[in-house]
């Protein structure tokens, strides 16, 4: 069987489970389907909420994380970010547009021995910090750089 | 079926450069259509990463990453014709994966 269609059919698997739970209404956000790991963390709110769910108590400013981001963006639809972590044994890069509805935009889980060095592109809603928070040897660390944003990337 | 995902992935050195672009409206589920609907929230959730089959990246993404997603990635101890593969899966459970092999550095 091909490697598509049985990645397939094992997600359709669970579905069953899934539909009953969605009918009685557990999946109030609208998404029906596979939560993520860090689906608290990832539709959170604020700030405060999203660094409680990720489970940070508290995070250290580090200056061997790069965040390579436009001071300018003309975009907010389409704004590049890339994160590189030096700090050795990085576990994850988590990326977070603060002023942003839902400030978390996505987690990278770095398996070990590969580059902690992500590259992506973000909607930001309007002029905010970008920041990245890193898990390293089980500890936080973040580094942060402001992106002004002149037409927003949301709606 | 989606649209198939764009991936280059260039050697430098004993690591790869990746580059991957995938088709994906990346909806928020916030924007309306011409006639005042909500345009449903569809976007890719999950994307996992393998060299010759072995996991280097597992991403969980949200509605802000950008429509048509972009992801680079650095690859380490990648030799020419090794393997990488990508896969996505969205909030429908829409699901694509895509190999390339590792070109040669120039």
């Amino acid at each position: 069987m091909n490697k598509v269609r049985r990645h397939f059919l094992k997600l359709t698997g669970g579905a069953g489970a899934l539909t009953v739970a969605a009918a009685s209404g557990l999946f109030a956000s609208g998404a029906a389907f596979a939560a993520n790991r860090n689906e608290a963390a990832l539709t959170a709110r604020g700030m405060q909420d999203v660094l409680k769910h990720l489970g940070v108590s508290n995070m250290t400013d580090s200056k061997d994380i790069a965040i390579t981001a436009p001071d300018i963006a003309e975009n907010g639809a389409v704004v590049p970010v890339a994160v590189a972590s030096k700090i050795p044994n990085t576990e994850s890069i988590a990326i977070v547009a603060e002023k942003n509805p839902s400030p978390l935009a996505a987690t990278f889980d770095i398996m070990p021995g590969s580059d902690a060095y992500v590259s992506t592109r973000l909607k930001m809603g309007q002029t905010s910090d970008v920041r990245a928070i890193v898990k390293a040897g089980g500890k936080y660390f973040t580094a942060v750089k402001e992106v002004k944003v002149t037409v927003g990337g949301c709606g | 079926m989606a649209e198939p995902m764009k991936i280059r992935a260039r050697l430098q050195g004993d690591t790869a450069d990746v580059r991957i672009l995938m088709m994906h409206p990346m909806e928020t589920g916030q924007r309306k259509n011409s006639k005042g609907d909500l345009i449903p929230a569809h976007f890719i959730k999950h994307v996992v990463v393998t060299h010759n089959g072995k996991t280097v990246l597992d991403a969980e993404w949200t509605q802000a990453i950008s429509r048509n997603p972009f992801l680079g990635i650095r690859v380490k101890g990648a030799k020419a014709g090794d393997k990488i593969g990508v896969t996505w899966t969205d909030n429908k459970g829409d699901t694509r994966t895509d190999e390339v092999a590792v070109a040669a550095g120039s």
